[in-house]
C-alpha cells in the first residue's frame, strides 16, 4: 500500500469533467486526505482536451505529480494522450466501448449505469468505489454540490452513484487504493483564487472592480457571490483602465480596494499603478500570470511577468510584490498586502499564476476571529493646521484623511504637487516630493518577509523558487535527500524589495545554486544577480504552459 | 450659510479672455446656491486646461489622469454616496481619451455630475483637433483640416437615455449656473456640455460665434420628450439650442446595491462571525 496516489481525469470540455473532479476532490478532503489539484484546460467552451488531476495523500503534500496511478478517461483521446504516463501499478477507467485490451483497464458499462448526461456521475461512483471512499459521504458531497434546488436531480444522481458503487464492488480491487484514515482531521478545500478573495475580505476589502480575464476571474466571482453577505461592492468595469481607476477613486474616498487581472489586462492598468503611487492611494493589485506575450496561452500557466510588474508604471516610486507559493500563503499574503498598502499608502502587488489560482488544496480553515482588519483613518484627528495631504514627513508617509469625513479638505493630484496637493512647477519642491515618496521604501524594506529556507546545512544543491513553484522545489529536494544527497530549498514569497542580507549567506553556503522558475529567462535569478552580483550555477526553467513538477526538476538536474 | 468666500479665490494659469473663467464663476455660484459646504463636495478632474479648474476652488479634489476622471468619480461615489461628486474636465479628456468611460457612466447612471468644458480643441497640448472639432478645422496636427465627423455628446447621451442632458454656453454665466445647480440636484448621471471659447487655439468657434448662435430653449420645452430631445440635440449651425435638453428619472446606479442601503462602504467593519461561516462553508 502506498500513501500517495495520482488521479488524472481527462475528457472534453462540456463532459462534466470539472464536476467529477471537484466532487471527487471534496470527497477525498472530507475523508481526511490531503490533495493538490492541477487543472489543465483549453481556451474553448466545448470539445478540446482538458484534464483535472488530483494528487492525494495521507500526509501533507505540496506539489503535483506526473506519473498517473488512476487514469479516468471520459473519452478515447485521454487514453491516447495519457496512457504512457501510467505507473506500473496504474489502472485505467474507461468506457466499455473502448478498444484497449490491457488487463489494467476497467471497462465500465456507462450506457447501462446511467443516461448519457449522467455518465460523469457514474464515473465518479466507480472511482470513489475503487478508492474505497464511503458511499454515504460521497452522496452528501454530491448533494451539497448540486444544492437542494432540484430534488429530482439529486435523487437521480444518488441512484446512479449507488449503481456505480455496486457495479464496481464486483470488479477486481485496485492495488493502489488509499489506506483508510482512522482519525482524520477536518479540513476545508479551497483554490488559490478563493483564498485571495477571502484574505482580502478578512483584511477589510470593501471595493473590488474587475474586467474578466483568465485566470484571475474567479477572484471576482468569489467576491461577487459574497458581496451582499459580507458588505462589499463588486463592479465589472468597462475595461481594466476603468477597473483600476475606480478602485483608486474608492480607496481615495476610504474603501479598502483591490483589482485582479492577468498580464494583458495589467498592461492596461499600468497608468493607474503610477497614479496610485503619485496620489499615494493604497491599492492591492493581483496579477494571475499566464503565458504571454500578448494573449499568449490564455488558460495555461507561467511565471513570466515578474519583470513587467517590477517595472510597471512610469516614473520612480516604491512598491512591494508578494508571490504566494501555497493556498495558505494566498490568504496570508493578501492580508499582508492590504496592511502594507494602507501603511505606506501606495500600490502593492500579488503575483500568482494559473496553476495556483485553480489549484484546490486541503487546508486548516483560516482562523479569522482574532485577525485584525486593516482600517483607513475614518475618524483620525489632525491637529496641525492647516491640513496637508502630502506633508513632508521623516518617514515619507503623510497624514491621510478621507474626503467628506472631517472639517479638512483633501486634495490629491497626479501632477507633481505641493504639500497641500495642488499642481506645482516649483522644481525644488519637486525634488523634495520625489525624495519623500522614495523614503517610504525604508518602511517597506523593514517589513520584507525573509525567504524561507528548508533542508540540509551547507548543501550540495540549493533550489531557489518563487511563487507557485515552491511545492515542487520542496518535494524535489526531499526526494533527492532521501536518495542521500545534501539538498536545501529557498523560497521567496516576497520578491520585491530584495534585502540581500536575508539570503546571501544561504546562497554562498551551497555548492550549487539552482534557480527554478516558470519562465524562459530566469527573471528572479537575474534580479538577484542585479541586486547582489551572485550568479546562479544552474537553471531549471519551464515555459511550455504547464506547472513545474518535482519530476520535471529532477529530470533537468540529471 | 455657505458663502462664495467658502470656495476661495485663487490665481489661475489660464489665458486672459478664456471661457474657463466664467465657467469657474458659474460653478461657484451653483455650489453656493445649492448651499453645499465645500467639505461635502468632491471634484474629480482629468488633465487639460479645463481639468485644472477645481484646483482653483476650495474643495476636496482628486485630479487624476487624462480621460480617467469618470471611473475615479464612480469609485469614490460608490465608496461614499454621501459625497456630492462632480467631474470637471475638457472635451478631449472626456470624449476622446475617456470615451468608453463616458458611455459606461451613462449606462450605469451613477449619481455624478459631469461638466465638460467643450472648446472643440486641445488647449493644454497647444491646439490639436478634439473629438468635437468641426470638419475642415485646420491645426498643425491636421494641416489638411479635420476629416472626421464630430462627436455629438448631447445626442449620444439622449440616445442612451442619460438621466440629465444639458448644453450650455460659458458666455451665459447665470444660465449655466442654474443648469449646474439642477444637475447637482438630479439623482443620477448628469451631463452639461459647456461650449467654451479658447482664445488661443480655436479661431473659428469664438465668443461671438457662439454668442450669435446659442439660444435658450423656450420655457414650454418638455425635456421628458425623448424624440423632441433628439431633434434638439442634433441642431447645430446657425442656431444652437442650450438648456436642459433631456431628462428622466431612472433610479441612480447606487440604488442597485443592497450593501449601500445600510450606508457608505467607508468605515464598515468586517463581520468576523459571518466570515468564519463563509470559511466553514468550504468544508
Ligand atoms: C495619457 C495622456 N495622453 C496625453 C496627454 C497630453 N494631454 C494633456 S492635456 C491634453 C488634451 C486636453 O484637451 P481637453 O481635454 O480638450 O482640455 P483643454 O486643455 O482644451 O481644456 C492632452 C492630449 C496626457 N497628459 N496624458
Ligand atoms: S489655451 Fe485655450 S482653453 Fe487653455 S487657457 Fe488658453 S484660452 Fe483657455
Amino acid at each position: 500500500m502506498n500513501n500517495t496516489l495520482n488521479i488524472l481525469i481527462g475528457g472534453e470540455a462540456g463532459q462534466g469533467l470539472v464536476t467529477v473532479g471537484e466532487i471527487l476532490a471534496k470527497s477525498l478532503v472530507r475523508s481526511g486526505y490531503y490533495i493538490v489539484v492541477t487543472q489543465s484546460y483549453m481556451s474553448r467552451i466545448r470539445g478540446g482536451h482538458n484534464t483535472f488531476a488530483i494528487r492525494v495523500s495521507t500526509e501533507e503534500i505540496l506539489a503535483p505529480q506526473e506519473p498517473v496511478d488512476l487514469l479516468v478517461a471520459l473519452n478515447d483521446e485521454t487514453l491516447t494522450l495519457h496512457q504512457k504516463e501510467l505507473t506500473p501499478r496504474g489502472r485505467i477507467v474507461a468506457d466499455q466501448g473502448c478498444t484497449l485490451e490491457e488487463e489494467n483497464c476497467l471497462k465500465v458499462p456507462y450506457g447501462h449505469l446511467a443516461a448519457d448526461k449522467f455518465s460523469n456521475i457514474a464515473a465518479l461512483g466507480v472511482v470513489c468505489s475503487l478508492l474505497g471512499l464511503d458511499e454515504a459521504l460521497v452522496g452528501r458531497t454530491l448533494e451539497d454540490f448540486f444544492g437542494k434546488k432540484n430534488p429530482g436531480l439529486i435523487e437521480e444522481n444518488r441512484r446512479i452513484l449507488s449503481e456505480a458503487f455496486r457495479w464496481t464492488s464486483a470488479q477486481p480491487t485496485f492495488a493502489g487504493k488509499l489506506p483508510p484514515l482512522s482519525n482524520p482531521p477536518s479540513r476545508v478545500m479551497m483554490q488559490g483564487n478563493e483564498a485571495i478573495a477571502l484574505g482580502a475580505i478578512s483584511a477589510g476589502l470593501k471595493f473590488f472592480s474587475f474586467y474578466p480575464m483568465t485566470p484571475s476571474t474567479s477572484i471576482g466571482l468569489t467576491l461577487a457571490r459574497l458581496a451582499g453577505k459580507m458588505g462589499l461592492l463588486v463592479e465589472q468595469a468597462e475595461d481594466e483602465i476603468a477597473a483600476i481607476n475606480m478602485a483608486i477613486g474608492a480607496s481615495f474616498a476610504g474603501a479598502p480596494s483591490m483589482v485582479a487581472t492577468s498580464g494583458g489586462g495589467f498592461a492596461l492598468m499600468v497608468e493607474g499603478v503610477s497614479l496610485a503611487a503619485m496620489t499615494e492611494t493604497p491599492i492591492v493589485i493581483v496579477i494571475a500570470q499566464r503565458p504571454g506575450p500578448a494573449t499568449g496561452l490564455p488558460t495555461r500557466t507561467e511565471q513570466g511577468d515578474l519583470n513587467f510588474v517590477l517595472h510597471s508604471g512610469h516614473g520612480e516610486f516604491p512598491r512591494a510584490i508578494f508571490a504566494p507559493g501555497t493556498v495558505e500563503e494566498c490568504f496570508d499574503l493578501t492580508r499582508q498586502a492590504f496592511a502594507l498598502a494602507e501603511n505606506y499608502q501606495g500600490p502593492v502587488f500579488i503575483l500568482t499564476d494559473q496553476f495556483l489560482s485553480d489549484s484546490y488544496r486541503s487546508l486548516k480553515p483560516f482562523e479569522v476571529a482574532t485577525l485584525p482588519p486593516i482600517q483607513p483613518p475614518i475618524d483620525a484627528v489632525f491637529s496641525d493646521l492647516p491640513y496637508h495631504r502630502f506633508a513632508i514627513t521623516d518617514s515619507g508617509v503623510s497624514p491621510r484623511l478621507l474626503p467628506g469625513l472631517s472639517e479638512y479638505l483633501v486634495v490629491a493630484g497626479s501632477d507633481e504637487h505641493t504639500e497641500d496637493g495642488h499642481l506645482t512647477e516649483d522644481l525644488s519642491l519637486r525634488k523634495q516630493m520625489v525624495e519623500k515618496r522614495l523614503k517610504k521604501m525604508d518602511r517597506i524594506r523593514q517589513e520584507v518577509i525573509p525567504p524561507e529556507r528548508q533542508g540540509d546545512q551547507n548543501p550540495d544543491l540549493l533550489l531557489v523558487s518563487w511563487g507557485s513553484s515552491k511545492g515542487s522545489c520542496l518535494e524535489a529536494a526531499s526526494m533527492m535527500r532521501s536518495s542521500g544527497q545534501r539538498v536545501a530549498s529557498l523560497h521567496f514569497s516576497q520578491v520585491w524589495p530584495m534585502v540581500p542580507e536575508q539570503f546571501m549567506g544561504f546562497l554562498q553556503d551551497a555548492r550549487q545554486v539552482v534557480g527554478v522558475e516558470g519562465n524562459a529567462t530566469g527573471q528572479l535569478a537575474s534580479l538577484i544577480r542585479q541586486a547582489t552580483g551572485f550568479e546562479f550555477h544552474q537553471r531549471v526553467y519551464r515555459y511550455d504552459g504547464l506547472p513545474i513538477t518535482p519530476e520535471y526538476i529532477l529530470r533537468r538536474l540529471k | 450659510m455657505v458663502t462664495l468666500e467658502a470656495y476661495g479665490n485663487y490665481e489661475t494659469a489660464w489665458c486672459p479672455g478664456c471661457g474657463n473663467f466664467s465657467i469657474q464663476k458659474a460653478v461657484k455660484k451653483a455650489l453656493v446656491a445649492s448651499q453645499l459646504p465645500p467639505q461635502r463636495v468632491l471634484f474629480v478632474s482629468g488633465i487639460g486646461q479645463a481639468a485644472k479648474a477645481p484646483h482653483y476652488l476650495n474643495v476636496n479634489l482628486f485630479d487624476g489622469l487624462h480621460g480617467r476622471s469618470v471611473p475615479v468619480a464612480t469609485g469614490a461615489k460608490l465608496s461614499n454616496p454621501g459625497l456630492t461628486v462632480i467631474v470637471e474636465s475638457g472635451d478631449g479628456c472626456n470624449y476622446g481619451e475617456g470615451g468608453n468611460h463616458f458611455l459606461a457612466a451613462i449606462r450605469r447612471n451613477i449619481d455624478v455630475t459631469l461638466l465638460v468644458h467643450n472648446n472643440q480643441v486641445y488647449g493644454l497640448t497647444k491646439g490639436q483637433a478634439s473629438p468635437t472639432s468641426e470638419p475642415g478645422f485646420i491645426t498643425k496636427a491636421q494641416p489638411e483640416g479635420v476629416a472626421s465627423v464630430p462627436f455629438n455628446p448631447v445626442a449620444v447621451a439622449v440616445t442612451m437615455r442619460a438621466g440629465f442632458v444639458a448644453r450650455a454656453f460659458s458666455g451665459l454665466e447665470d444660465h449655466l449656473s442654474g443648469l449646474i445647480q439642477q444637475a447637482i440636484a438630479h439623482r443620477g448621471f448628469s451631463l452639461i456640455d459647456i461650449l467654451q471659447p479658447c482664445v488661443s487655439f480655436n479661431k473659428v468657434n469664438t465668443f461671438s460665434w457662439y454668442k450669435k448662435r446659442c439660444r435658450e430653449l423656450p420655457s414650454d420645452y418638455d425635456p421628458k420628450n425623448r424624440e423632441a430631445a433628439l431633434k434638439v440635440a442634433e441642431e447645430w449651425g446657425e442656431r444652437i439650442p442650450i438648456g436642459i435638453i433631456y431628462r428622466n428619472d431612472r433610479p441612480p446606479f447606487e440604488d442597485n446595491f443592497p450593501v449601500l442601503q445600510e450606508g457608505r462602504l467607508v468605515g464598515r467593519q468586517v463581520d468576523r462571525n459571518l466570515l468564519a461561516n463563509v470559511i466553514e462553508s468550504y468544508r
